[in-house]
């Protein structure tokens, strides 16, 4: 287990390297792909598997997708650099080294004693099934139904960033492109 | 992409699979893991595949714009509709237990939590997996400005 674990970081390490010295686009986009789906299993192994179906389909499957409809739509190679700057490195160094400084005051993964499992009230999980008229799914019953605001709230903020997205980047003539084809397949 | 004979067989191979997964991951969700969010990217990545590669055409007959656009304000309706009937029934907003009912119970009808979470969780789905089409149309639809 412990083996795998070590695999798949260093996996994950050479990928993001990878990405960082490519510079065409093409390749760094696939890189991105290999990335999320090494962060899929990576959630496997911490047992949440529904954040792994969520990395795997949007991280390796939607957001390439996207990406490259983008490159098409922009270059294919990124410009390389004239001259070499060390502030970016510097940055990313401090940046890193306070990263790794705060997680050493973090309990071990799995402890029993970490905030997460003593914090809330245990009784939720104990309670729940009950609550729920037999649903096992304790994840479920907390974002549907515990916290069903919240997730009123976070569906509001899809269908909102959805739209965002469509004001920005939809233009006039292409639904005009649209009748004109519906039109066009209804006389044919 | 459809002139490659082993990409466009292995992708109608592999569709109806992806879009099965979908739904179990949907209906499922209260039981195992997954839930409306999942189970939407999952049936966008479907979508989305077929679009890759059968051509924008070929998608836009299967999920017309004009529908999925209508199908993102949908989902949030379904869940805070979802609410409104709660309250309706005399209960809290989003409180499912005003949901139980006793209608065909040897038929594991959802009822009550269920019934609410089965919702809510629908609504999600119909959501996210409108979103997700809509903004790939969005991107796809584009042509490249010189």
């Amino acid at each position: 287990m412990n083996l795998i674990v070590f695999a798949l970081l260093a996996l994950l390490a050479i990928t993001a390297v990878a990405i960082a010295k490519l510079r065409e686009l093409w390749a760094v986009i696939m890189f991105t792909g290999i990335y999320s789906f090494l962060s899929a299993s990576w959630m496997m192994i911490l047992d949440a598997p529904d954040v792994a179906f969520t990395e795997a389909a949007v991280g390796a499957g939607i957001s390439t997708v996207l990406m490259l409809s983008t490159m098409a739509l922009t270059g294919k190679a990124e410009e390389i650099p004239r001259k070499k700057s060390l502030v970016p490195l510097f940055v990313v160094l401090v940046t890193g080294a306070t990263l790794v400084y705060g997680t050493l005051d973090m309990p071990h993964f799995g402890s029993p004693n970490a905030p997460v499992q003593v914090y809330p009230d245990p009784s939720f999980v104990e309670r729940s099934e009950a609550d729920m008229h037999g649903l096992p799914n304790v994840v479920t019953a907390l974002l549907a139904s515990y916290r069903g605001y919240d997730t009123l709230g976070e569906t509001t903020v899809v269908l909102t960033a959805g739209i965002a997205v469509l004001l920005i980047l939809r233009r006039d003539d292409e639904e005009k492109d649209e009748s004109a084809q519906l039109a066009g397949n209804k006389t044919s | 992409m459809s002139a490659f004979p082993i990409i466009r067989i292995i992708t109608k191979l592999l569709i109806p699979y992806i879009l099965l997964f979908a739904f179990y991951v949907q209906f499922h969700g209260d039981y195992g893991p997954g839930g409306g969010f999942q189970a939407g990217v999952i049936f966008a990545s479907a979508l989305i595949l077929y679009g890759l590669v059968f051509g924008l055409d070929a998608i836009k007959k299967v999920a017309p714009p004009i529908v999925i656009e209508k199908c993102m304000a949908l989902g949030v309706l379904v869940y805070a509709g979802t609410g409104a009937l709660t309250m309706a029934l005399g209960g809290k907003f989003l409180d499912y237990n005003v949901l139980e009912h006793h209608v065909l119970p040897q038929w594991h009808v959802p009822s009550g939590q269920h019934l609410g979470i089965f919702l809510v969780e629908l609504g999600v789905g119909i959501t996210v997996t409108a979103v997700m089409t809509m903004i790939f149309y969005a991107f796809a639809g584009r042509k490249q400005v010189q």
